[in-house]
């Protein structure tokens, strides 16, 4: 990737089109990948939350409730919101390539794309059940 | 040095994404959403800080946390690297967004070891 980046010797110089900071925002495709792509910053933002519960929780229990008390605040009610749209968008985009990602064979066959897509779906709704009947336990 | 450790940050972020679109959605929901409003009871500090001390609740929470920063670091990196064409600051980029992943991860290992 960075191979073409710079100016080989001997070589004259390439010849590259200016591309406007923008790019993305030419056509709806292109816009659909920035966004699958910012869907990162809020997974690290809910991974930063979980580690934040988790520090709260090992301090002492007026630690853990002041941190639930700064989570109903509109700030993160707001955060958290977008954060559930962009990791199910994160989900649905992450499932549906995984079929191009990862052939699986059984028997020399080739798994199918709905399959293996819907292997996922089927995991992460069963793996969901099983978080929510934890911690709803009570 | 890059170029050899590509691989185990190209799993890392595969992990990583797994793991964020499989259990994110339900955590997101319940911790980040229906706890804080209300709409569902949240379980209470005796109980959950038991949980926690189960050192496979704290293996969970470990691989939870640590794998979706890294997919976080490698995505945006990249998303820096095509979208605002920094390629002049590649390895600077580099080392904040795989640092920070790193420094997350130390804190979460240093924490969960912690818990008693």
């Amino acid at each position: 990737m960075s191979a073409g980046r710079h100016d080989t010797p001997h070589h004259p110089k390439w010849y590259r089109p200016p591309i406007s900071i923008w790019w993305w925002l030419k056509k709806r495709s292109y816009a659909a990948f920035m966004l699958r792509e910012l869907t990162s910053v809020f997974v690290a933002f809910f991974a930063i939350v979980l580690l934040w519960q988790v520090r709260s929780l090992a301090e002492g229990p007026e630690a853990y409730s002041r941190v639930m008390a700064r989570l109903q605040t509109p700030l993160f009610l707001a955060l958290d919101v977008l954060a559930f749209l962009m990791i199910l968008f994160h989900m649905v985009t992450w499932f549906n390539v995984a079929p191009a990602a990862m052939v699986v064979r059984v028997r020399g066959k080739r798994i199918p794309d709905w399959a293996l897509a819907g292997s996922h779906y089927a995991a992460w709704v069963l793996l969901s059940i099983v978080v929510a009947a934890i911690l709803l336990r009570g | 040095m890059t170029k050899r450790a590509t691989p185990l940050l190209w799993m890392t972020f595969g992990i990583g994404g797994t793991i964020a679109a499989l259990l994110f959605p339900i955590h997101v929901l319940l911790n980040g959403l229906l706890f804080p409003l209300g709409w569902a009871a949240a379980p209470s500090y005796e109980s959950l800080h038991g949980l926690v001390s189960h050192p496979l609740t704290r293996l969970y929470l470990f691989v939870l946390i640590a794998f979706p920063l890294f997919h976080w670091a490698h995505r945006f990196r990249y998303t820096l690297y095509d979208g605002l064409q920094l390629y002049h600051l590649t390895t600077l980029i580099a080392v904040i967004c795989y640092g920070a992943a790193a420094i997350g991860t130390a804190v979460a290992a240093y924490t969960l070891w912690g818990i008693s």
